[in-house]
């Protein structure tokens, strides 16, 4: 195993990468920065999604580098209308199906919904109109595109921003350790609306991000996949460590790849031992200020959230009953 | 017989003409005093009197930002708001013009806070009057039921494709039980026709919709929605006599009341103009030739009306709804200064401020407002506009 993981990446072989889509429907020609994580996941979600989808996206990274008039990288429909209603906007676009499919003005199989948004438009700006979309039961897929700041607006802090990061407006000085809060749970905000699919994925595991967006796409009612964007320009991370650095994120337990199927967790890609934080940090600028202590504080904080979701995953559930009593005597 | 004269609270009239319409898709949020229409429309959907679907979004923004979605998948849709609410939208009002969604949304007008007042006035609207949305003022209930239906007709026009706004007064026009004649369905579907969506988002057709401009576009997309608005006078003008053909209901951008021979008229807008008839009946029945005009049509504004409303009136007295603080003149005197700045450069325009928040206008203040404005005619005005009844 080298510095950086490669034995962990070997599993790869044993999918068949020649059955992945060769269809593309996130095109090149975009404008986003050398060794984006993002366009990277953007091309594949799009790719397991497939054509018979509409999309939302949010404002931010991918709608900027993907939608300037008078061209588009989309071969979806798409629709962008601001930066914190995507989720409403998917929410009109189910509803509109729905009642032209009922009323006969639309024939064949209703096209899948999905919402993208970043991070700051998932976590923080757009996080009430996500919630009203999870908890109005719209079917639909919500994409967090997470590189774990405002990227597009010159790397300010979000809600999803790691402790310790260096952003533009968390600099580290004398008074600021740089970002001083812990990243917001945004699956267990999810989780919490008892939506029945919940994941997180990264594009440096790319089968499993295929198979989650499967899931989650044909899964009925809301889910919501949370996909970590690893983003040279604002970790300052050399481009060619993008995917790398998707995988130390797993590999160290800061990321962990795991879904939530009708509440119950379960990890998806297993770590038998975990690396240590540093191996992940090091190759990022935005860390680099960090001392021994609190790399060591992050390292602390990594494994009691990993234990915890382990715990979480070996929890015994109880049976809940189905959705509504209509739904049940369907079932029987 | 075509129609049926009912009394009805002018909330219910409203959605009776949604559903007339047979809006498809409907996204709320419940604010006063908006709340009966989209209560009515929520029930006429649980016992399936309106196919549709009924989306209780979080939050206005997402209310309006749920019909965009609609309305992009090609489906008929209506939204309803009021202060608040509207001001909350503000930032999707633009987009979802920009992208020409002709969503249908009645807009029960109510004060901006603060301080927080559930009453009357147009300062919502008017804080939102350059969205590039058409929009029209009704005055009593017949007119806020006959315009909610043709304002589909206008929004959906494929010349048009604009999101309209209908404008009743909050509380006292849209909790108002009033006499008034019904359409029934096979007349208000010959009238309106299924709604076929130009553009859609259909994976067997792909657009993108909402891209971004660079400067090398953006002011040729502004001017292209300029146009559109600017051009869609025509449109509503037939829609409206199509339907006074249909009913004997007819409309005008600018509605004329006693303004034969008048020397000073009076400008309103919404429900004041019936209180404002009122006052003038008595003004003319004491010798005074004094008339009315009322604003209908507010976007696109129609000044060519205006100016050949004004006829041999030397004066014309502006009723503003709401005020810009700090500004040159309230929004509606604004206007219609500049209406008549070169056009009409010896005809005086004094403005007054009535009934912010709910405080009532009774035919009476119509009639102090006259004097006071002939006096400050005569000898010069005071003051670039006044605030009338201010206590204290």
């Amino acid at each position: 195993m080298d510095k950086f993981g490669f034995a962990q990446s070997q599993k790869f072989d044993t999918y068949a990468s020649r059955l992945m889509p060769r269809e593309e429907y996130f095109t090149s020609g975009h404008r986003s920065c050398q060794g984006c994580g993002e366009a990277l996941a953007v091309r594949w979600v799009c790719k397991a999604i497939g054509k018979d989808a509409i999309i939302a996206h949010a404002t931010g990274c991918m709608e900027i580098v993907s939608s300037g008039m008078p061209q588009t990288a989309w071969l979806n429909p798409w629709i962008h209308v601001a930066f914190e209603n995507t989720a409403a906007v998917a929410s009109g676009v189910e509803a509109g199906l729905k009642i032209l499919t009922r009323k006969g003005k639309l024939t064949g199989p209703m096209p899948k919904v999905v919402a993208m948004g970043g991070d700051g438009g998932t976590s923080d700006i757009g996080l009430q109109a996500l919630s009203g979309a999870m908890e109005r039961g719209h079917n639909f897929t919500y994409f967090c595109w997470d590189n774990e700041a405002y990227m597009n607006t010159g790397i300010q802090r979000s809600s999803s921003t790691p402790y310790g990061a260096m952003t533009t407006t968390s600099p580290p000085g004398k008074m600021s350790i740089g970002q001083a809060t812990q990243k917001k749970n945004m699956m267990a905000i999810a989780v919490a609306h008892g939506i029945p699919y919940v994941a997180t994925a990264s594009p440096s595991y790319l089968f499993d991000l295929y198979f989650k967006v499967r899931k989650a796409i044909e899964t009925p009612g809301p889910a919501y996949v949370h996909v970590l964007s690893v983003c040279p320009t604002g970790w300052r991370s050399a481009t060619e460590l993008s995917v790398r650095l998707g995988r130390l994120a797993v590999e160290t337990g800061v990321f962990p790849l795991y879904e939530v199927v009708d509440g119950r967790y379960r990890l998806t890609v297993e770590v038998p031992k975990l690396r240590p934080v540093r191996d992940y940090l090091k190759p990022q600028g935005r860390f680099r200020h960090l001392r021994s202590k609190e790399i060591d504080f992050i390292q602390r904080h990594t494994l009691a959230q990993y234990e915890l979701l382990l715990q979480k995953c070996q929890a015994l559930y109880p049976e809940f009953p189905s959705v509504s009593p209509s739904a049940e005597e369907e079932g029987q | 017989m075509m129609g049926t004269r009912v009394g009805m609270e002018v909330s219910i009239a409203v959605s009776h003409a949604v559903q007339l319409a047979r809006a498809e898709a409907i996204a709320a949020y419940p604010i006063t005093p908006q709340t009966h229409i989209v209560e009515h429309l929520s029930s006429l959907v649980a016992n399936g009197e309106l196919e549709a679907e009924f989306v209780n979004v979080e939050s206005e923004h997402s209310a309006l930002s749920t019909c965009i979605g609609m309305s992009a998948t090609g489906a008929r849709t209506f939204t309803a708001t009021s202060s608040q609410g509207l001001a909350l939208m503000h930032e999707i009002l633009f987009i979802a013009s920009a992208m020409r969604f002709p969503i249908v949304m009645a807009v029960a007008n109510r004060a901006l806070a603060g301080p927080l007042s559930i009453w009357n006035d147009h300062s919502d609207i008017m804080a939102a009057r350059d969205i590039g949305w058409i929009q029209v003022f009704v005055e009593n209930g017949q007119e806020a039921f006959d315009h909610t239906l043709m304002a589909f007709k206008i929004a959906e026009n494929h010349k048009v494709i604009l999101p309209i706004i209908v404008n009743m007064d909050g509380f006292i026009l849209t909790h108002v039980v009033e006499s008034l004649e019904l359409l029934d369905q096979d007349t208000a579907d010959r009238f309106l026709p299924p709604y076929h969506a130009r553009h859609r988002l259909d994976p067997q057709n792909p657009v993108t919709m909402g891209a971004f401009a660079m400067p090398e576009l953006f002011t040729e997309v502004k001017m292209a929605h300029q146009m559109a608005l600017v051009n869609s006078y025509d449109r509503i003008l037939k829609v409206w006599k199509e339907f006074g053909d249909l009913t004997g209901r007819h409309y005008q951008p600018v509605e004329h009341y006693k303004t034969e021979g008048a020397k000073v008229l009076l400008l309103t807008m919404g429900c004041l103009g019936e209180v404002a008839e009122v006052a003038v009946d008595e003004m003319r029945a004491a010798g005074e030739k004094v008339g009315l005009l009322k604003l209908r049509m507010w976007r696109p504004f129609p000044f060519t009306d205006l100016r050949e409303a004004m006829g041999g009136a030397k004066l014309l007295i502006v009723c503003d709804r709401a005020l810009s603080l700090g500004g040159a003149a309230p929004p509606v005197l604004a206007e219609v200064r500049s209406t008549f700045y070169a056009a009409n450069p010896k005809l005086q325009i004094l403005g007054y401020v009535v009934g912010l928040g709910g405080r009532d206008v009774p035919p009476e203040t119509f009639k102090e407002i006259v004097a006071q404005a002939q006096t400050e005619a005569k000898q010069g005005p005071s003051q670039e506009y006044h605030i009338f009844g201010v206590r204290g």
